[in-house]
């Protein structure tokens, strides 16, 4: 027996393509509260998944120690059997269940087969004092908030003799108070003994309540921090996690900058979901002519959201605001009258929201600008192939032909149909969320030289990211967001990986 | 004879309908194989079916006037399969159809028997009628967001309870002369017959029309081609080409000559006919056709493509109850009698003949012709087993095992060749 609990050595896991994990090393002493950070991408949650067995045994290379034997989970069962217990951040808890059948899901309390009641409703009532719940071990799940069910998940957890606890950005969706409550709950358990992993993106709660604090980039460990020991400031995180290697990985790119084409006010937008919920607050931006504009923030600042609830209304309720377009207020309800106005979304989920991957390249690049090739709403499927062929041949599309099903090409090439299926709508203003998202390197060096090349063109453009790196080497200009409002506007002369991270992360005054 | 006959329609079948709306292969001959494969498997299937009967019926199943029953006693189904397949491209379902079939049908006879109305009137106002039952449907589909699935549930128990209410629960006829030729008889005979030697007399009239819809299938290929080799496109070489050609106009010559050698065109073949060529040019031509298809392919790609999901959702189901009233008229001037129990299992049909000729269960696939194909696939299995006298439940057997199979073999291909979706 040794002071750790958990020791992972020479992780890596590899995606088709894309190298998720490469030789990641992990410690964790027995009894502390441990805290993963790093960018949108840098492999924390992988990390996780390695660790609990989402991907098991054999998916990934290197080795998992717990508790002083090897692991090889083939399941999440397997880990839970030793006592590893992930809390995922989009929570698992099913609507119409009650809190103690959640609880005991898949773990049921029972006396001759059948479910004992009296049972499960007394253990989940015990497990909830324990962390400080007061409901009903019989109250609908989804009767309770997103904060109360985070406990639920922790009380589930807890049945389940958990000793490594994994939560996944658990105060994402919290307000303050939950937050505290929860930081205070692993306090608590830390004190019972049990060991907590958290990755979060909130460096003040990293800083209050972590006993040490390990730095994800790109795939690899940085190094480990002990925040007991010496003075660990936020500076110190944040520097750490952008890293100050910015290699020649973009194109040069001198800009023409010319006047202003689209400027939003005021923007705020609520959340369709969660009644009354502000996901963008008193939003602005100005977007000029030739001019790339990066949007910086963490996942959940607002920024998607943003960009949809623009682009005709597709995101979100009880949307206010006004969007000017050449000086002139437009009003834009539907994404039609979006794109009659100019704009162009290029979406952050190429799959589930931008191609349709069973039809081939030739009819995703016209699907958003059909009448152009039509006359009295006939298509003529001839000069539909020559602009798609066209296209091909500009962007640099790899397949064998433009009747080629998109669902087979890379992600790199599948990005090239969005990009040439938004420019043939003729929009003059493009926003493109997380472009390189699940690309390789080379591939991204080509959306980079597109983006210049639709920038030189005069088209203004809008990069959404959550790479800095790719922001900071791509945008003339970068606005950040951080809850839903713009936190600040940095020029590139000024723009830094740090004054970026801070205005993320800064918090509501 | 009939041997090869039959043996030449294996080839001619699996090739014809492919001429006219592949698209160009693509450029790796691996992928060709298996695009191919999957696409005209559906009428190698057809074919290999024809043949099985031919020799099981001795010939029966493809003598004049038996290929004539074939195209009158299945139109109806025919046509119901077009409007359900553009359904099933968009992702949805309607269960409703064999009700609104026999909804219309009552309604044409309340019209046409009881109240007098002249043909053309009635007829029109029961195609309204069938339209404002689908808009009634799309409204709830698309504007209010209910699955159509429940949605045409509720409307196949709805529009049965009505037409039992309009009927009264017993049988309305006779019809019109005219409404009965249209759903059983034939084209006159204008210019009188010519002998064919040893196959008799046949109407020359429709042989005329058979060679001009081969003149008009070849000119209209021919100038596709052209008009691709304009643009530097690939094109089959041309000796394919010409292969492809001949078989198709061989395969309309052979069912012509039999039915020029019967009677005259049966009114509901060139109604079918236009119906066929005017949803496959919407379906491949059309922007309307194409959203179709983008809505079912990806329903979130197609919002944030600034399509009218909602729109077009709703006219689809619009034109299904047209073309289910269509149906219903004709249904009920073959059997001279609008019935409370007419249509009972119409939609079931329907919706087999689209999944066997190839649409996909989570929509974004689906061509008018396999709709069609899949329809006759099941036309030629009710007609030939009934012709060597199978029991029914053997019919219905055969039929549910096609469907699977027809299914299971499209998921399979897909798989194989590791496709999205």
């Amino acid at each position: 027996m040794t002071d750790d609990i958990l020791r992972m050595r020479g992780i890596t896991k590899t995606f088709p393509g894309v190298k998720a994990l490469q030789d990641v090393n992990l410690t964790v002493r027995r009894g502390e509260i441990h805290a993963i950070c790093g960018e949108n991408g840098a492999g924390k949650s992988t990390l996780m998944k390695v660790l609990s067995g989402v991907y098991p045994h054999g998916s990934y290379e290197g080795e998992i120690v717990f508790d002083g034997e090897p692991c090889r989970f083939s399941d999440i069962r397997d880990s839970e059997q030793r006592g590893i217990v992930i809390i995922h951040q989009e929570l698992a808890l099913s609507p119409y269940l009650s809190i103690a059948e959640n609880i005991f899901l898949g773990n049921e309390r029972t006396r001759r087969g059948l479910i004992d009641w009296n049972r499960t409703n007394a253990e989940a009532a015990e497990l909830l004092e324990r962390v400080g719940l007061r409901e009903n071990p019989t109250t609908r799940a989804m009767d309770i908030g997103v904060g109360k069910q985070q406990l639920v998940e922790i009380a589930k957890a807890l049945s389940k003799r958990v000793r490594l606890l994994i939560l996944d950005e658990p105060t994402a969706a919290l307000n303050d108070e939950d937050s505290a409550h929860l930081l205070d709950l692993l306090r608590g358990l830390r004190d019972e003994g049990i060991t907590s992993v958290i990755i979060s993106h909130k460096l003040n709660e990293i800083k209050a309540v972590a006993d040490s604090t390990t730095i994800l980039r790109d795939g690899r460990t940085i190094e480990t921090l002990d925040m007991k020991g010496e003075e660990v400031g936020e500076d110190r995180i944040i520097s750490g996690m952008v890293g100050r290697d910015l290699e020649h990985r973009f194109p040069p790119h001198e800009p023409k900058i010319g006047e202003e084409v689209l400027r939003i006010e005021d923007w705020t937008v609520h959340s369709p979901t969660q009644r009354g919920r502000v996901v963008v607050s008193g939003a602005g931006l100005t977007l000029r002519r030739g001019e790339i504009v990066g949007l910086a923030g963490l996942i959940g600042a607002g920024r998607t959201e943003l960009a949809m609830s623009v682009f005709g209304r597709s995101y979100g309720t009880d949307i206010s605001g006004r969007v000017y377009k050449d000086g002139r207020e437009i009003k834009i309800r539907t994404v039609r009258e979006a794109i009659g106005h100019g704009l162009a979304y290029a979406t952050e989920d190429r799959k589930r929201y931008g191609l349709n991957l069973i039809e081939d390249i030739k009819r995703n690049v016209s699907s958003a600008a059909l009448g152009k090739l039509a006359r009295r709403g006939w298509i003529d499927d001839n000069e539909e192939y020559r602009v798609a062929d066209g296209f091909r041949a500009e962007m640099n599309i790899k397949a064998p032909g433009v009747l080629s099903v998109t669902g087979k090409l890379s992600g790199g090439n599948q990005q090239k149909v969005v990009l040439s299926k938004w420019i043939f709508t003729d929009a003059d203003v493009l926003i493109l969320d997380e472009p390189t998202r699940g690309i390789d390197v080379g591939a991204k060096y080509e959306i980079y030289s597109i983006v210049n090349r639709l920038a030189d063109q005069g088209k203004a453009i809008l990069v959404i990211s959550s790479e800095l790196p790719e922001l900071l080497g791509l945008c003339d200009r970068i606005y950040a967001m951080s809850a839903g409002r713009v936190t600040g506007e940095v020029a590139r002369a000024d723009a830094t990986p740090e004054r970026l991270m801070q205005l993320m992360t800064k918090e509501k005054e | 004879m009939t041997a090869e006959m039959s043996s030449g329609k294996v080839t001619t079948r699996e090739e014809a309908p492919a001429s006219g709306s592949l698209p160009p292969p693509a450029k790796a001959p691996g992928t060709r194989f298996s695009l191919n494969l999957r696409q005209s498997g559906i009428y190698i299937a057809f074919a290999l079916i024809v043949v099985l009967f031919s020799i099981l019926t001795d010939g029966e199943l493809l003598s004049p006037q038996n290929i004539s029953n074939i195209m009158v006693q299945n139109s109806y189904v025919l046509i119901l399969a077009i409007g359900m397949i553009l359904i099933i491209i968009a992702g949805h379902i309607d269960l409703s159809v064999g009700s609104v079939v026999a909804l219309s049908g009552a309604i044409a006879a309340v019209l046409m028997v009881e109240m007098d109305t002249p043909w053309p009137l009635a007829i029109l106002i029961t195609l309204l009628a069938g339209g404002l039952i689908g808009a009634w449907q799309g409204y709830w589909i698309a504007y209010f967001g209910i699955p159509a699935f429940i949605v045409t549930l509720a409307g196949m128990l709805v529009f049965r309870a009505l037409t039992m209410t309009v009927l009264g629960n017993q049988g309305i006829g006779p019809f019109p002369d005219e409404v009965r030729t249209l759903a059983n008889g034939f084209l006159p005979t204008y210019l009188g017959n010519i002998g064919l030697g040893p196959l008799d007399g046949a109407d020359l009239f429709t042989l005329l029309v058979g060679v001009a819809t081969v003149a008009g299938i070849v000119g209209t290929q021919w100038r596709a081609r052209q008009g691709r080799i304009g643009y530097r496109q690939q094109v089959d070489p041309l000796p394919l080409f010409v292969l492809k050609m001949v078989t198709a106009s061989a395969v309309v010559m052979v069912v012509i000559v039999q039915l020029a050698r019967f009677k005259n065109l049966p009114w509901v073949l060139v109604l079918l006919a236009s119906l066929v060529l005017g949803y496959t040019l919407l379906t491949n031509r059309a922007v309307f056709g194409r959203h179709i298809y983008a809505i079912g392919g990806n329903l979130h790609a197609a919002t944030l493509s600034g399509i009218k999901v909602k729109s077009v959702t709703f006219w689809i189901f619009v034109n299904m109850g047209v073309l289910s009233a269509l149906a219903g008229v004709i249904f009920a001037g073959r059997l001279n009698q609008a019935g409370p129990t007419a249509g009972n299992g119409f939609e079931l049909d329907a919706i087999a003949a689209a999944f066997i000729g190839g649409a996909a269960v989570q929509g974004g696939v689906g061509k008018v012709v396999g709709a069609i194909t899949g329809g006759l696939i099941m036309a030629v299995i009710n007609n030939g087993m009934s012709l060597i006298g199978a029991p029914s439940e053997r019919v219905m057997l055969f039929k549910g095992l096609v469907l699977l199979i027809a299914v299971a073999f499209d998921i399979w291909t897909k798989r194989r060749t590791g496709s999205a979706g």
